[in-house]
């Protein structure tokens, strides 16, 4: 009996240290593990940025600031020309087009799924909206080069013509030849791509609104768009605007759908009608059979893009931030 | 009635109007695109895809086995190494770093990478393991979706791992569990369901993806399982195909296109229902 007691105290205390040790080393294993992990999102945007950097610099030392406002984009020239203004003016244009469209669409869905909708169809309609966001980019180039383009070509592109026929500039912006790939293509495409990213932060956003307030408006006397201009936008402005920025960031990188439909001319044209490019689509479409100096200039172009929307995707975080530190307080 | 009162409810009435024909204007794209793609695809889906490989050019005979295969090896891959690292990071700020300046810096890096093009990656991706490795190449391609995927999964593991009550770590703590346990044992148990949710809107997010592999992991015509080799996927496959003047490819890339939808579509409401269900308890 004093034997076996021996042995069990002497077990005892020797098991407890060693499994309090395991206990640490595990402890202090997964801590860094996961620590290290946390910081490897650091280390992929410093990768990014110092091989977009690297890449870009030979361009860089050629062009100089000279590649931003240069619309010539001749790589097999000798010299070769690269200049920038092209996709610059497309990227911009077909994402401000897209916004004009997807703002207005998307806080009316928002609008329609708190305000209007009968509960029973709130699920299928908002997981509806959602699923647009799910459809890979592929498939929304395909769908708009062989049914958007010839539909828009055929009807809503004559029409606009011949309304703004000699109207000044209005006239020139809605020019003519009618055309399958275009900026306005492209451009509405990329407004219902990126409608469910307005939609479901304005949706998120506008629930944060205390239904007191709501009930107060309604209590005297106000129609339910009084209270949504009233009361729920201007609550939730700093949200629905950052929900915008975010989206307005999708709609700049935007890349598969838009090399589809856009034609992919580095000329600018004042119609919206004309074919056209954007950085994305211009490195979708040359990078692969580029080298050399051409291969640095469409580096630089995504270098340049993710500039602009890092800038444009921060701005939309800080608003949505101070949102949610609003909504906490 | 007033003539105040009537013009605001006229107002009032035409907004709504407005707001009901937004709603369906977004549902309609849906539906569109869904009967353009059962239309055009139907046709085309036959065994023949799943057990052939792509023709070559002019060829009538022929399916896309090489590329759902590459595909799937490449997303399965991709998800593989992001998903593990994503999680970490998600759990280091949800359960280490709560009040890190760390924490905060790396939520908001995270939320721009969230959002950042994707071609970006694939350039990114082009000058990190492309031009060292002096080729195209499947692990390219798989290391371009992984980029992808971490800023996704860590998104849905730190929100998920938010949601757990602290009752229940404070409670395995008394109880003596180390806290590496604490998290592994009680709130990745906890959090089960939402972590299968981000990982399954990751997959669904990177199955699809075409702009990163066009420059990693380009395309092939044959059958390879060879990773350090260019590899056949889908939608580079629809790409090509698509743009072509072959009839029979056109077909392919539709049937494909197909493919590609309904997975992506099936894994995206999967994910919902089962995010559904979790903050329903």
């Amino acid at each position: 009996m004093a034997v076996e007691s021996n042995v069990v105290d002497a077990a005892g205390p020797y098991d407890r240290a060693k499994a309090l040790g395991a206990f640490k080393l595990g402890d202090i294993t997964f801590y860094w593990i996961t620590r290290l992990s946390a910081i490897s999102v650091l280390l992929i945007l410093g990768g990014i940025i110092i091989s977009l950097i690297v890449g870009a610099f030979p361009a860089m030392k050629e062009f100089g600031a000279s590649f931003l406002w240069t619309q010539r984009w001749a790589p097999s020239a000798d010299p070769p020309v690269l200049g920038a203004l092209g996709p610059i003016y497309g990227t911009l244009v077909t994402s401000f087009i897209a916004m004009l469209i997807a703002i207005p669409v998307g806080l009316g869905i928002a609008i329609f799924l708190t305000e209007l909708c009968p509960q029973w169809l709130r699920r299928p309609i908002g997981m509806a909206i959602e699923l647009l966001a799910g459809i890979p980019s592929i498939i929304y180039g395909m769908w708009g080069f062989f049914v958007l383009g010839p539909f828009l070509a055929n009807t809503f592109q004559p029409f606009m013509i011949k309304i703004f026929d000699g109207v000044p500039v209005l006239g020139a912006v809605f020019a003519g030849p009618p055309s399958y790939l275009s900026l306005f293509n492209a451009a509405l495409i990329l407004a219902i791509m990126v409608l469910p990213f307005i939609t479901s932060i304005s949706v998120d956003v506008f629930k944060t609104v205390p239904p007191v307030l709501k009930e107060a408006a309604y209590g005297v006397g106000c129609t339910t768009w009084e209270v949504v201009r009233s009361v729920v936008i201007p609550y939730t402005r700093v949200g629905v605007i950052g929900g915008i920025m975010l989206a307005l960031g999708r709609a700049l990188g935007e890349t598969m759908a838009v090399t589809f439909i856009i034609g992919n001319s580095f000329r600018i044209s004042s119609s919206i009608f004309a074919p056209g490019t954007t950085i994305s689509a211009a490195i979708a479409s040359e990078f692969a059979e580029s080298d050399g100096l051409h291969q640095s200039g469409l580096i630089l172009l995504g270098l340049l893009l993710f500039v602009l929307t890092f800038f444009v995707l921060a701005a939309a975080r800080l608003m949505l931030m101070r949102l949610e530190k609003k909504a906490g307080n | 009635m007033n003539p105040i009162y009537s013009r605001r409810r006229r107002k009032d009435f035409v907004i709504r109007g407005l707001c009901i024909a937004a709603a369906a204007f977004g549902v309609t794209w849906l539906a569109l695109i869904l009967v353009t793609l059962f239309y055009n695809g139907v046709a085309g889906l036959n065994v023949q895809i799943f057990t052939e490989n792509t023709p070559p050019p002019g060829s009538t005979e022929g399916g896309l086995l090489n590329a759902i295969v590459g595909s799937l090896m490449m997303t399965v891959i991709g998800v593989g190494i992001g998903a593990p690292l994503g999680m970490f990071a998600g759990t280091y700020l949800a359960e280490y770093g709560r009040n890190d300046r760390l924490t905060s810096v790396i939520r908001f890096i995270n939320d721009i990478l969230l959002s950042a093009p994707s071609i970006i990656i694939g350039l990114f991706i082009y000058g990190a393991v492309v031009v060292p490795m002096r080729g195209f190449s499947a692990i390219a391609g798989c290391l371009a979706l992984a980029v992808i995927v971490i800023p996704v999964v860590l998104r849905t593991t730190e929100d998920m791992l938010l949601l757990v009550p602290n009752a229940l770590r404070e409670a395995a703590s008394a109880l003596g569990l180390p806290r590496s346990l604490v998290i592994k044992r009680i709130a990745y148990r906890s959090a089960r369901a939402g972590l299968i949710t981000g990982v399954l809107l990751a997959t669904a997010r990177v199955a699809g993806e075409t702009a990163p592999l066009l420059f990693t992991a380009l395309s092939n015509q044959f059958f390879s399982l060879d990773m350090t080799k260019t590899m056949a996927n889908l939608p580079v496959t629809i790409n090509n195909f698509v743009q072509s003047p072959y009839a029979y490819w056109k077909q392919l890339a539709w049937s494909g296109a197909l493919l590609i939808t309904l997975t992506v579509l099936a894994l995206n409401i999967g994910a919902r229902i089962l995010g559904a269900e979790r903050t329903a308890k």
